[in-house]
C-alpha cells in the first residue's frame, strides 16, 4: 500500500523556519514508521535526519510526534494509522535539525534530582536484602528509558522549560521508594520547589505519552504525598 | 579542537560505563559515545546476568566455568573463563550495591532462573544461575551504571562518533571523533584508549541488533593494521521474531516455553535429549534450521513456534518432572508469566498482534552476537599478533573484544557478565597504564586520514546508493554466512563483498551539510560493516570444520587436531591475511559436546 508521509523539515544551515514536506512510500501494514523514515532517507532524500538505534522500543532514541502524539517511531505500525502520516519533532525542546531536538535541558533536569542510589552504610558481603513486596513498590518507575516523550508532552513544561518535568520526577520516585536508598529526604527537598513537583497540575499527558506505560501522574502524586506528609511509604 | 585525557573510552554501553567507573577513580577519563549512553545496545539485553551465587540451589564457579568452556565448544581460553566465573559472584553483588533492581526471592535474595547451557555439573540438569530483573536485565544494568557515572561525575562527550584510532610507533595515543551536533572534528590526545564499541549484527539481513551496531571499533582497529580474532564465530540466537529479528529472550524457555514444529512436536527432545529447549544457542539454531530445511516449519515456511502458554509450560514441566527449589512441582499461571516476561509479551502484542499467553510466537534464528573481535588478554590489553604482543596503550572490552571467554559460542547471560568483569578490568588497567606512562606525541596532521575518508563520501560520483549496497550485503551474508555454511556459498559471499567494496567508492552522501549529518556517517558505517563482513567470511572459509556457531555442511565435524586454535584476521591490500594462535587449556580437555 502507499502511504503519504508529511514530515516537518528544518535545516539550520539553510532554512529560516521549519516547513512541511511530503513523501510517498510503499509500505506493508506491519511496517513501523521508522521503516518509512528509513525508506525516505535511503531512497529519496538522504538529508532527512532523525535519531534511532534499537528499532524495537527499548532505547528511546526515536521519540517524536506522530499524527500529533508523542510516540516511539519504531513502535507505531502503519496498520494503526491512516493513509497519511504526519511526523514532527518533540515539542518544548530546541530543534537541532528535522526530527532531532536538543536533549541537554532534559538530561540536565534528570541529573538535578540525584538519580542514583545513595547508601553510604558499608555494604554486606552479599546482596542487601529486599523483599518482593519492597521490590514491587518501585517497579513501575524502573521502566523509564529516558525517551523524553512524557516531559515534551507536558503543557506545564511547554509553558516553562524550567519545570523539572515528569521524567526527572519518575527517576526520583524510583530511588525515593527503593528500600535500599537513604537520600529520600534530600531528593524530596529538590522536588519541593515551584519548578519541582508543584508545577505538575495532573494533566495526565505524560501518562498517555509514555511508551513504557508507566503510571507517571500517579508516581508524581506519590512524590507530592511524601513531601506533604514527610513520610516515604 | 584538541582535548587531552589520560584515558579515553569509546562506547557508552555496559562495558564502557563499567570501565569508566573504575578508570575515573585513578585517571582523568572521558567517555565518547556516538549515542547518548542510555541508548546503547546493552539496554536491549533481556535474560539476565549469571553468577554462581548458590542462593536458590547448589552451584559453583567451577561448574559455571565448565559450562562456559563446553558452551564455547572448547575454543574459549580457559584461564580467562575461570577468571570471569570466579569474579562473577562479586561483580553481581557490586551491581546490587550500586542499586540494580534485581527480582527477589521470598527471602529477599537475588532471584535466579535457569538458562540455556548452565547446569549442575553433577546431575547434568539446568541450574538456576541467571540473576534477572524482569525481562529487562540489560536495561537495568545500563541505567544503573549510567546513574553511578552521573554520581561520580564522569566526563561524557555524547554524540561524538569516533572515526579513527591514532597510533605512534605501534602504540595508541588518541582518537579522532566528529561531534554530531556541529560536524566539527575533534582530536582526543590520550595515554590510554579503550574501545567498548559493541558488535556488528547489521551485516546480516535478520538481526536482533540495533541500527547502531555497525562494527565501528572493529573496523577502525583493522584499519590501524591490527587483527581481529575469531570473526568466523557469530551467534544466531534461536528465537528472533519472524522477519523482524527482534529478540525473544532465552528466559522464555527458562520459564518453561518450548519450541514446536508444524506437527506440534517439541523437536528439541530429539536434538538435545537431556536439556531439550535449554541447550546451547548454536545447537538450537541448527536444530531449527534442520527442521525448517526438512519441511517442518510452520505451514512449510521458514519459522517455528515458541510456545509459552501456561497450559503448554505446565504440560511439559510435568513430563520433564521439573520442580521448584523447595521440591514442589513447577506450575505457572498466566499472571506469573506476565510478571516475569512483561517486555516480551509487549513486543509480541505490538509487532505481531499475538498474545503469547493464548497463542504461540512465530520465531526464526536471528544474527545476535559477535564472539570474535579485537583480541585482548584477560586484563583487557589489546594484542597485535599470534605471539600475544601487547599494543601499548590500547584496551578493549565487551562485545567488540575477544578475550576469549565465549570461544565458538556464547552462553546466554555470559555477555552481561563479560561487560562488568572485563569492563572493570580493562578500565583499571587503562588507568594504571596512564599513571605509569607519559603522553606520546600525536602523529602529524592526526585528522587528515579521517577528513579524506569523509570527503570521499561527500564528493564521489553518486552512481551507487548506500541503501542498495547495504541491502545486498545483508542478503548475501544471511544466505551464505549464516546458521549453516558451505565453501561454495561463502566464496560467493566473499566475491560479492569484494564487489560491493568496489561499488562503495561510488556512494555519495545526499546530505552535504555539517550539522548532524547522519547520511555521511551511515555511509561511513556501511564501510565498517563491509570490512567486518569481509574478515568474517574469509575466516569462515578458511576454517574447514564445524565448531560452535560456525557450522558447515561440507565439513560437519569438529576437528580438534587441526582446528583447536583461534583465528587472527588482518586486512591487507591483497585481501584478508589469516594467522592462528593456540587456545589456553587449563583443566578441561576437549570432549564431544552433547546436551
Amino acid at each position: 500500500m502507499q502511504v503519504t508521509l508529511r514530515i516537518r523539515r528544518f535545516d539550520p544551515e539553510k532554512d529560516k523556519r521549519p516547513h512541511m514536506e511530503s513523501y510517498v512510500v510503499e509500505a506493508e501494514p506491519t511496517d513501523q514508521v521508522l521503516d518509512l523514515l528509513n525508506q525516505v532517507k535511503g531512497f529519496q532524500d538522504g538529508t532527512l535526519t532523525y535519531r534511532r538505534s534499537c528499532g524495537h522500543g527499548i532505547c528511546g532514541s526515536d521519540a517524536m510526534r506522530i499524527n500529533g502524539r508523542n510516540r516511539l517511531a519504531c513502535k507505531v505500525l502503519v496498520k494503526d494509522l491512516g493513509g497519511t502520516v504526519t511526523v514532527e519533532p518533540l515539542m518544548g525542546l530546541p530543534v537541532v535539525k528535522d526530527l532531532v531536538v536538543d536533549l541537554k535541558p532534559f538530561f540536565d533536569h534528570y541529573k538535578s534530582v540525584m538519580p542514583y542510589l545513595v547508601n553510604d552504610e558499608p555494604p554486606p558481603a552479599r546482596e542487601r536484602l529486599q523483599s518482593p513486596a519492597q521490590r514491587l513498590r518501585y517497579d513501575d518507575t524502573t521502566k523509564c528509558i529516558l525517551c523524553a516523550a512524557c516531559t515534551t508532552a507536558c503543557p506545564s513544561f511547554w509553558a516553562n522549560g524550567e519545570y523539572v518535568g515528569p521524567a526527572a520526577i519518575v527517576q526520583a520516585h524510583r530511588f525515593t521508594f527503593d528500600s535500599r536508598d537513604r537520600a529520600g529526604a534530600q531528593r524530596l527537598q529538590v522536588l519541593n520547589d515551584r519548578m519541582g513537583v508543584w508545577r505538575c497540575h495532573d494533566i495526565f499527558n505524560c501518562t498517555e505519552a509514555c511508551p513504557r506505560e508507566i503510571e507517571i501522574t500517579k508516581a508524581i502524586g506519590e512524590v507530592k504525598l511524601a513531601i506533604a506528609t514527610g513520610r516515604i511509604e | 579542537m584538541l582535548h587531552e585525557y589520560d584515558v579515553v573510552i569509546v562506547g557508552g554501553g555496559g562495558a564502557g560505563l563499567m570501565a569508566a567507573l573504575h578508570a575515573s577513580r585513578g585517571a582523568r577519563t572521558a567517555v565518547l559515545s556516538k549515542l547518548y549512553p542510555v541508548r546503547s545496545h546493552t539496554g536491549a539485553a533481556q535474560g539476565g546476568v549469571c553468577a554462581a551465587l548458590g542462593s536458590e540451589e547448589d552451584d559453583s564457579p567451577e561448574w559455571h566455568a565448565f559450562d562456559t568452556v563446553k558452551g564455547s565448544d572448547y575454543l574459549g581460553d580457559q584461564d580467562a573463563i575461570e577468571f570471569m566465573c570466579h569474579e562473577a559472584v562479586a561483580a553481581v553483588y557490586e551491581l546490587e550495591h550500586m542499586g540494580l533492581p534485581f527480582n527477589r526471592t521470598p527471602s529477599g535474595k537475588i532471584a535466579q532462573r535457569p538458562f540455556g547451557g548452565h547446569t549442575n555439573n553433577q546431575t547434568g540438569k539446568p541450574v538456576q544461575r541467571a540473576c534477572y530483573a524482569a525481562d529487562r536485565t540489560g536495561h537495568m544494568i545500563l541505567q544503573t551504571l549510567y546513574q553511578q557515572c552521573i554520581r561520580n561525575q564522569v566526563t561524557f562527550f555524547d554524540e561524538f562518533q569516533v572515526l579513527d584510532l591514532l597510533m605512534q610507533n605501534g602504540a595508541a595515543c588518541g582518537v579522532v571523533a566528529v561531534e554530531l551536533a556541529t560536524g566539527e572534528m575533534h582530536t582526543f590526545h590520550a595515554k590510554a584508549v579503550l574501545f567498548a564499541t559493541g558488535g556488528y549484527g547489521r551485516v546480516w539481513e535478520i538481526t536482533s541488533n540495533a541500527y547502531s551496531y555497525t562494527g565501528d571499533g572493529m573496523a577502525v582497529a583493522l584499519r590501524a593494521g591490527l587483527p581481529l580474532e575469531d570473526m568466523e564465530f557469530f551467534q544466531f540466537h534461536p528465537t528472533g521474531i519472524f522477519k523482524m529479528g527482534i529478540l525473544i529472550t532465552e528466559g522464555v524457555r527458562g520459564e518453561g516455553g518450548v519450541l514446536v514444529n508444524d506437527s506440534g512436536e517439541r523437536f528439541m527432545e530429539r536434538y538435545a535429549p537431556r536439556v531439550k529447549d535449554l541447550a546451547s544457542r548454536d545447537v538450537i539454531s541448527r536444530s531449527m534450521y534442520l527442521e525448517m530445511r526438512d519441511g517442518r516449519g510452520i505451514g512449510g515456511k521458514r519459522f517455528l513456534y515458541l510456545d509459552v502458554r501456561p497450559e503448554t509450560v505446565n504440560r511439559y514441566a510435568a513430563l520433564d518432572g521439573r520442580t521448584r527449589p523447595d521440591g514442589t512441582a513447577y506450575r505457572v499461571t498466566a499472571a506469573e508469566l506476565l510478571a516475569k516476561l512483561p517486555d516480551i509479551i509487549d513486543f509480541c502484542r505490538t509487532y505481531l498482534g499475538v498474545d503469547p499467553m493464548t497463542q504461540p510466537m512465530p520465531v526464526q534464528p536471528t544474527a545476535h552476537y559477535a564472539m570474535g573481535g579485537i583480541p585482548t588478554t584477560k586484563l583487557g590489553q589489546v594484542i597485535a599478533d599470534a605471539r600475544n604482543t601487547l599494543v601499548p596503550g590500547f584496551f578493549a572490552a565487551g562485545e567488540c573484544a575477544c578475550v576469549s571467554v565465549h570461544g565458538a559460542n556464547r552462553l546466554g547471560t555470559n555477555s552481561l557478565l563479560d561487560l562488568i568483569v572485563f569492563g572493570k578490568m580493562a578500565g583499571q588497567q587503562a588507568a594504571e597504564f596512564a599513571r605509569r606512562e607519559s603522553y606520546l606525541p600525536l602523529p602529524r596532521d592526526p585528522q587528515t586520514a579521517t577528513l579524506e575518508r569523509l570527503a570521499a563520501l561527500r564528493q564521489a560520483d553518486g552512481r551507487e546508493r548506500a541503501a542498495d549496497l547495504r541491502r545486498a550485503m545483508q542478503e548475501i551474508m544471511f544466505e551464505h554466512v549464516g546458521v549453516f555454511r558451505t565453501g561454495n556459498g561463502m566464496q560467493q559471499a566473499l566475491a560479492t563483498i569484494a564487489d560491493l567494496k568496489q561499488r562503495y567508492r561510488h556512494v555519495r552522501a545526499g546530505d552535504s551539510g555539517r550539522v548532524f549529518n547522519t547520511d555521511v556517517l551511515e555511509a561511513w558505517e556501511l564501510g565498517c560493516l563491509l570490512d567486518c563482513a569481509e574478515v568474517t567470511t574469509a575466516a569462515a572459509i578458511n576454517r574447514t570444520e564445524s565448531r560452535g556457531a560456525h557450522a558447515r555442511d561440507d565439513f560437519p565435524r569438529r576437528e580438534d587436531a587441526t582446528w583447536l586454535r583461534h583465528s587472527l584476521a588482518r586486512s591487507a591490500p591483497g585481501g584478508v591475511e589469516l594467522d592462528y594462535k593456540p587456545v589456553v587449556i587449563t583443566k578441561y580437555q576437549p570432549k564431544e559436546r552433547t546436551y
